[in-house]
């Protein structure tokens, strides 16, 4: 449908109504493109948690390096961002679990547990990283 | 396929300005999509200052009244103007709903915004062809299947599975859902969409229907049932209160069920 191939009365194809354009978003809409964009941002976690593991095994100095670039402020952003995908992922399989168990489907609860999945990956995040550098593992 | 812009020919031009009649007391503006498919000039957003004083209290009673009083080439579907008929589904500031039972008052904005249901073809103005969308609809073979010869006076159905219908068969195919839907919107040529989906579910669950496999094995498809993400526009939208989502996820869970 989103190519405009059925042709007018001028022999000219139809346009095709705006949809982006237009559409005021709800937050469940929100949540869900967050799921996709979550599970694609944990992709790139994987290769940076393989390469952090292969430079482990390589050596001192590879593991040295790969340490030094984790912990820039670039490298502790993406990080952080990484853990909010963990936990908003994790929130979000639950929240699908449960709509495979067939309940949560009002759009009042769906609502409720859109923002409940979002504010929990954001405290989960902020609690994890306040202990890791309350221990010292981030410094 | 998945394309956040619009095509060429789509794009929004501004369009024109239609003060309001000297000596309008309260005065609200309407923007609305225009498309004049003799010209194949590109769609444009008019302004209509509507003297909403002057005009009931639904959308559609202002769309009547600016193509009675201001711009008689304004088009527009609309029949029952009671939300039992469909016909005047539209995307009304920034949502799919009936403008017969929607308040322009309760419209957030400065104007009331007003278009076609998204991404389907426009015909003129708020005229969309819905044409695949009831083909779809008809793809679900939406009646009663039975090899049982047929009773002598009816076929009768106790009211705990009548009860299973509430919600499903009060569907008016307003196709508000479908339009909402992204999942429609990127591939709306191979999967059925919520409305037809609820539907689907609507016989499926009819304790008189005996059609359920073969249902089932129809409905079996990477696109036609499984694009449904749970993205929850359509419950959000849908003007009678329906639940397509739910009904989706009832399908889902039987073809889960035939297997284990």
């Amino acid at each position: 449908m989103a190519e405009a191939t059925s042709k007018g009365k001028g022999g000219g194809a139809r346009p095709v109504a705006p949809h982006m354009q237009v559409w005021r978003w709800h937050v469940t809409m929100a949540a869900s493109i967050l799921t996709r964009a979550t599970g694609i941002a944990l992709y790139g976690g994987a290769i940076i948690a393989a390469t952090w593991f292969t430079a482990l095994m390589v050596g001192p100095e590879a593991f040295g390096l790969i340490m030094a670039l984790l912990g820039t402020w670039g490298g502790k952003t993406v990080l952080f961002g990484l853990t909010v995908s963990v936990f908003y992922h994790l929130a979000a399989g639950l929240r699908h679990l449960v709509w495979d168990a067939g309940a949560g489907f009002q759009p009042r609860t769906a609502n409720m547990t859109a923002v409940a999945a979002m504010a929990f990956a954001l405290v989960a995040s902020v609690v994890v990283w306040a202990l890791a550098m309350q221990t010292g593992a981030v410094r | 396929m998945v394309q956040f812009t619009l095509p060429k020919n789509s794009k929004i031009t501004k369009g024109k300005h239609h003060p309001a009649p000297a000596g309008a007391k309260t005065v609200k503006a309407f923007k609305i999509y225009r498309f004049d498919p003799e010209t194949g000039a590109n769609p444009r957003w008019d302004t209509y200052d509507v003297a909403v004083d002057q005009c009931g209290p639904m959308v559609l009673d202002a769309i009547f009244h600016i193509k009675n009083t201001m711009d008689p080439t304004l088009s527009f579907r609309r029949s029952c103007r009671e939300g039992v008929c469909g016909s005047c589904a539209m995307n009304i500031g920034g949502r799919n709903t009936l403008a017969c039972t929607h308040a322009w008052a309760d419209v957030p904005g400065e104007a009331v915004q007003i278009s076609p249901l998204p991404n389907m073809p426009v015909l003129k103005d708020l005229v969309p062809d819905l044409t695949l969308f009831f083909a779809q609809y008809a793809s679900i073979e939406p009646w009663l299947q039975a090899d049982t010869p047929m009773p002598q006076k009816e076929w009768t159905q106790s009211p705990k599975d009548r009860a299973k219908l509430d919600g499903l068969y009060e569907c008016i195919l307003c196709a508000c859902c479908s339009t909402s839907c992204p999942s429609y919107w990127w591939n709306g040529d191979k999967y059925l969409g919520p409305a037809a989906l609820l539907q689907a579910y609507r016989w499926l669950v009819d304790s008189r229907d005996e059609a359920v496999g073969d249902r089932l094995d129809g409905l079996e498809d990477p696109f036609k049932l499984y694009r449904c993400h749970t993205i929850m526009n359509c419950a959000q939208v849908c003007p009678k209160g329906l639940n397509p989502a739910k009904a989706i996820a009832g399908i889902k869970r039987m073809l889960v069920e035939r297997v284990v």
